[in-house]
């Protein structure tokens, strides 16, 4: 039983709400037996999260960045590479956007300086991936285990890094110093005062603009045709001509480039300043979206909705409801990719017999 | 004395094919019995049928005289009956006795059965001249000698009968001598054996009797010493095989694709294409005859730029091909695929759901799969210019004649036929030079092979340049202008299609070479 | 520098007593995988036996209790990835991912629901694991080099050290000396084989898929119960994907496997005691690059760099009879 036998209306809609609404029922059966009410817990969260526009700002400013890192996971995916890396490359990659701050920030305009920093993330979190890219195609060695690999040694990497070369002296935290004001992503709520004081920035349309970029690659060029070939039949893509050597380590590193843009939003639109693991698992939900958004720019967008909702209403949920910490919402992010990913067939052979009935 | 084995009136179908039709004949204890035939002709359904991988629609199966009902191959394991299969299943990075002992341990602890099975292994290798060493690892082993451990397997767990599905398929000259010796000294043993062949000169060297099966039905029965060669292949291909396509008049132009000393060696260092001489001109369809597995499906992935040969010399209109010399430092024939169809070299692929199509795709999508680098088909932005891709396809499935005539229908959910129509279509219509055509109606509905064949057949008149693998030989008298046979990978003869007889056919295709 | 300046003692100690979280977890590893399904999910397992055995130990006063609950909730988790894998022939990896990341936001979100103490549970002050003293220990104890040799290298851990040695040469035995062990191998390098000499290669699977929850929960219990006396938040820190990565170092064979944990157990040891330390030429290494050192050495090996390491060769594909 695979998705090729359905048709379309199954496995891009039914299945997938499917999917979300089992990992949502089980989410919901914990938050009753940890003795709280799951419908008045969507209330608070749905109040908060959306209803509330300072709230809804937070939602929109997270979900830019889960955009960037589920695009990530989602182009690798397509071509059939499972990246679990999205974390560390964000992380390299907010490590190339500081070097561009701490070179630039005094010198450039901020016209000249956000590009820069944006090339920065991007050309780093490529790095970042391109190194397990290649071992894949080159070597044989495996893109999961090697990504993950990849995602300790960022960590171990990055602490040597802030600690040794960038904490400004007399300073404890361990993070780097302040960038200029010239280095700030402009706030959208200096044109939505309603907005109040949150860090939603040109960031989010920066990322429905890769949104656009990317479905318009995937579906209209040919190098989008060749990569969804690859993902789908290594041996028709052989055929087909593409070169899947070079493929698989172009796709790493454009994704790698797409988890470094995360932290684009992360940090210019929010800290000014690059701290110890400031990705706090982005990468992770990244994955989760590419699950559930089943790699379609839609479906991408409204999983970092989601995600950011969750993260923002969880917020204010753990502060209402102390049985349910934001750690509840991990706990939700791992069944997502449970129900999403893993167990994505589960439901294939009911809607089958139905679709045969009807 | 009963024979060992009788079939009665064996049938067995699957879906609309007919694998086996009314199939009766006996084979006595103590012989060694050929089961001779082509591609489709039912052997192998009838031998999984008494090894009891499937169930007979009707009829009986009497071993020993008695009538047996086997459900698994298990419960034929403990009827006597042992079975080699062409795919070995053996663990690679364990030993032939671990192997042997795998589902047999007779205990949980395997120290204390190993000494005895080792020392059983040893006197059965002894009796049978088996060569094997029990503690050798099988991916140390030539491939000869894993196919001893598999008959070993056999021995050791009683087998009476012992079915071997085209084993020399995978055997040098030396080592398919070796296999008879062995086979010789299990039949002194009284033991029973079914040969599964399409080689005549083995048949006639180690057979005592003879079943040729054709279409599903038993053709013949003889006695090894009472036939030859000639009979045996007439009644193993022989039927009249009639042409009524038309076509025009055989002017075959320059030469478009020269293929010198050809030679493919797998990692083992197993020869697979050995030394192929050949010409193809435009105007001209070549058929490649011949039981597959002789080489016939390296021979189109090196032609297609899938594969690169071990050595050899290929022209392409005159000029060689890349990635042909192996001296020119091409590592391996990642994206070569694309260098050949940019060239002029069209492909269907005999496994058109691995190769030739994205099942998840709709047809639209494949109706330019492989060519989608094409400049042709982008629009002034650089992407899929669409707008024209569905015109062409919807021309094309009208043109053709798919059904559904469905464009955004995934090409999974088509059947055979169409997918392959569709295959054929895009090819043609990126105007080649040379088509390689793989199978072309493997899976195909009878109304819809004519139609492919007519195809072909006006891409000839209009002075394309074809090369057709087929096993099916209707397929090759229909649109063949020469034959050219292979076994064993090499070309054992060609013909003409004038010259076309069924018995010289199948002497080709039993491995006999024309001389 | 002298034998203490050097704290190689101490780092051998060390080395001992990190060690068998990751042998644990390596071993639970090596069955599931060796049978063919790839176990990405020891982190997920790890943690929660790690909360369960710590919470009910807290409970009932009785580590063994705990052990045992451990245990329980890990075979549950080893099923349920089971059923991914062999019955619902899903995407194996993201199956273990799914039951990490849940597992971290489940043990904290329950710890916090029990104990309310940020996620933790409570020390366990005595309920803890006895250690292993060995007969004449006090006789030996001032005897340089020996004394320290016979009191605190050999003997004088938890019983749970020993159980994790013990475990590398039982591993190897049920794997390659006894007829479960062959039939699960044939089911890592070719189930069709397996399957056609009569072994059903889905029960295989689940059955290693069980062990591999049995042993990977003593991974957790170690950690909770012997090792720190209480649960914390994420507390795993990734054992187990070094523990998957001593697998790959050991070529997914026991005894080479138990040295990859060895070999990571000490560089963890020697992180802790060269903080600070003045070495001659190189000067001080940062503990953070220290750390990068198992990482490092695993992408090289996976690179093939080093010998060859081959996975068993049907791994991660769900088995399909192919008639």
């Amino acid at each position: 039983m695979t998705t090729n036998d359905m048709p379309r209306w199954a496995t891009g809609f039914v299945l997938p709400v499917l999917n979300l609404l089992s990992a949502l029922l089980v989410a919901a059966l914990v938050i009753h037996m940890l003795g709280e009410d799951p419908v008045d817990s969507l209330r608070i969260l749905v109040g908060s999260a959306i209803l509330n526009p300072e709230g809804l700002s937070y939602t929109l400013f997270y979900a830019s960045t889960f955009v960037f890192t589920g695009l990530a996971v989602s182009l690798a995916m397509q071509a059939g590479l499972f990246n679990i890396g999205a974390e560390g490359q964000m992380y390299f990659g907010g490590l190339g956007l500081t070097l561009a701050m701490l070179a630039f920030d005094a010198s450039l305009p901020w016209w000249l300086l956000i590009p820069a920093g944006i090339l920065g993330a991007a050309l780093f979190g490529a790095l970042w991936a391109f190194l397990p890219g290649y071992l894949q195609a080159k070597r044989g060695s495996h893109i999961v285990v090697t990504t993950i690999m990849f995602n300790f040694i960022a960590a171990s990497l990055m602490n040597f890094i802030i600690v040794k070369y960038l904490i400004p002296p007399g300073e404890q935290n361990t993070a780097s110093r302040v960038f200029s004001a010239a280095a700030e992503m402009p706030r959208l709520n200096a044109w939505f005062p309603v907005l109040g004081e949150t860090p939603l920035n040109i960031g989010f349309f920066f990322a429905i603009l890769a949104l656009v970029v990317y479905g318009v690659v995937m579906t209209r060029s040919a190098w989008g045709y060749k990569v969804r070939a690859l993902g789908l039949n290594q041996h028709a893509a052989h055929y087909a001509g593409v070169k899947i050597s070079a493929m698989i380590i172009i796709v790493m590193a454009l994704s790698g480039a797409l988890a470094g843009l995360g932290a684009v939003n992360s940090i210019m639109g929010s800290t000014h300043y690059l701290s110890l693991n400031f990705v706090g698992g982005a990468g992770f939900i990244g994955i989760a979206i590419a699950l559930m958004g089943r790699q379609h720019p839609v479906g991408i967008l409204l999983s970092s909705v989601l995600f950011g909702a969750l993260i923002q209403g969880g917020f204010d949920l753990s502060l209402e409801k102390p049985n349910i910490p934001t750690e509840t919402f991990i706990f939700i992010q791992g069944l997502i990719i449970l129900f999403c990913g893993a167990m994505e067939n589960l439901y294939a052979p009911v809607i089958v017999k139905l679709a045969k009935k009807g | 004395m009963h024979p060992a084995v009788e079939f009665r009136g064996i049938s067995k179908q699957f879906g609309a094919v007919k694998a086996n039709t009314d199939v009766s004949f006996s084979i006595a204890k103590g012989a060694i019995h050929g089961l001779v035939g082509e591609n489709g002709a039912g052997k192998s359904t009838l031998m999984s049928i008494l090894y009891g991988y499937y169930r007979a629609d009707s009829g009986d199966i009497l071993l020993d005289g008695q009538v047996q009902s086997i459900h698994s191959s298990h419960q034929a394991i403990a009827l006597g009956i042992g079975m080699v299969h062409q795919h070995f299943m053996l663990v690679e990075n364990m030993t032939v006795l671990d192997n042997v002992m795998l589902g047999a341990e007779g205990g949980f602890k395997l120290a204390g059965q190993r000494a005895g099975v080792e020392a059983k292994l040893r006197e059965i290798c002894a009796r049978y001249r088996l060569d094997v060493d029990p503690l050798a690892t099988i991916a140390d082993l030539s491939v000869g000698a894993q196919q001893r451990v598999e008959i070993l397997k056999q021995i050791y767990r009683s087998a009476n009968i012992l079915i071997l599905d085209e084993p020399t398929a995978v055997l040098t000259a030396q080592e398919t001598a070796s296999l008879f010796e062995i086979l010789r000294l299990f039949k002194e043993q009284g033991k029973t054996i079914i040969l599964i062949t399409h080689k005549l000169q083995e048949i006639m060297d180690i057979t005592d009797t003879v079943t040729v099966m054709r279409g599903g039905k038993v053709v013949g029965a003889v006695q090894t010493a009472q036939t030859s060669k000639e009979e045996l292949a007439n009644m193993m291909v022989g039927r009249p095989i009639e042409n009524n396509l038309p076509r025009a008049a055989y002017n075959p132009g320059q030469p478009v694709l020269e293929v010198r000393d050809l030679e493919l060696r797998d990692d083992n260092g197993v020869t697979l294409l050995n030394k192929l001489n050949f010409t193809l001109r435009a105007g001209e369809i070549v058929a490649i005859a011949g039981v597959s597995g002789n080489g016939q499906s390296e021979l189109m992935e090196i032609l297609s730029g899938m594969r690169l040969p071990t050595s050899g010399d290929l022209k392409f209109e005159g000029k060689p091909l890349p990635g042909s010399d192996p001296d020119r430092g091409r590592g391996d024939a990642d994206g070569l695929p694309r260098t050949f169809r940019e060239l002029g070299i069209g492909h269907v692929p005999e496994d058109r759901l691995r190769d030739g199509v994205i099942k998840g795709f709709s047809v639209m999508h494949n109706t330019f799969f492989g060519h989608q680098d094409d400049k042709a088909l982008k629009n002034r932005w650089g992407l899929i210019d669409f707008k024209g891709i569905a015109e062409r396809c919807a021309g094309l499935l009208q043109t053709f004649d798919v059904r559904p005539a469905n464009p955004d229908l995934r090409i999974g959910l088509l059947s055979g036929g169409n997918q392959q129509k569709v295959v054929i279509a895009r090819e043609v219509l990126a105007n080649p030079k040379l088509m390689l055509v793989g199978q072309p109606t493997r899976g195909v509905d009878i109304g819809t092979i004519e139609a492919i064949h007519r195809q072909l057949l006006a891409l000839r008149d209009a002075g394309m340049a074809i090369l057709l693998v087929s096993v099916e030989l209707e397929e090759v008298r229909a649109l063949a202008d020469r034959i050219l046979v292979m076994c064993g990978g090499g070309i054992t003869g060609e013909l003409k299609i004038d010259e076309f007889d069924t018995t010289r056919i199948g002497l080709l295709m039993g491995g006999m070479h024309k001389s | 520098m002298t034998f203490e300046d050097l704290h190689l003692g101490s780092i051998i100690v060390s080395t001992v007593r990190n060690a068998p979280v990751l042998i644990f977890a390596a071993m639970a590893g090596l069955f599931a995988e060796r049978s063919g399904v790839i176990d990405i999910g020891l982190e997920g397992k790890i943690l929660a036996s790690a909360f369960v055995s710590a919470a009910v130990a807290f409970a009932t006063q009785n580590p063994w209790y705990g052990v045992a609950a451990g245990v329980a909730v890990s075979v549950v988790l080893a099923t349920l990835q089971g059923y991914v894998a062999i019955t619902q022939k899903g995407n194996q990896l993201v199956g273990g991912i799914a039951i990490n990341i849940a597992m971290s936001g489940l043990t904290f979100v329950v710890a916090q629901f029990f104990f309310q103490q940020g996620g933790r549970t409570p020390d366990l002050g005595e309920a803890r694991l006895f250690d292993v003293v060995l007969p004449g220990s006090s006789l030996v104890a001032d005897i340089p080099f020996l004394g320290w040799f016979y009191t605190k290298l050999i003997g004088g851990h938890s019983v749970l050290v020993y159980l994790a040695f013990a475990l590398v040469p039982l591993v190897h035995w049920v794997l390659y000396h006894t007829s479960f062990g062959l039939r699960l191998r044939a089911c890592g390098e070719n189930p069709h084989a397996a399957d056609a000499a009569g072994v059903s290669v889905e029960w295989t699977r689940y059955r290693a898929m069980i062990i591999a929850g049995v042993l990977c929960s003593f991974s957790g219990a170690y950690l909770a119960i012997v090792q720190s006396g209480f649960f914390l938040r994420d507390m795993s820190a990734g054992a187990g994907y070094l523990a998957l990565t001593a697998m790959v170092f050991g070529n997914w064979r026991p005894v080479y496997t138990f040295l990859g944990c060895l070999m990571f157990g000490f560089f963890g040891a020697v992180q802790i005691q060269l903080e600070g330390v003045d070495l001659p030429v190189i000067g001080r290494i940062p503990g953070a690059l220290i750390q990068m050192v198992p990482y490092v050495v695993t992408v090289v090996v996976l690179a093939g760099l080093m010998a060859k390491s081959v996975a068993p060769k049907a791994i991660g594909v769900p088995f399909v009879k192919s008639r």
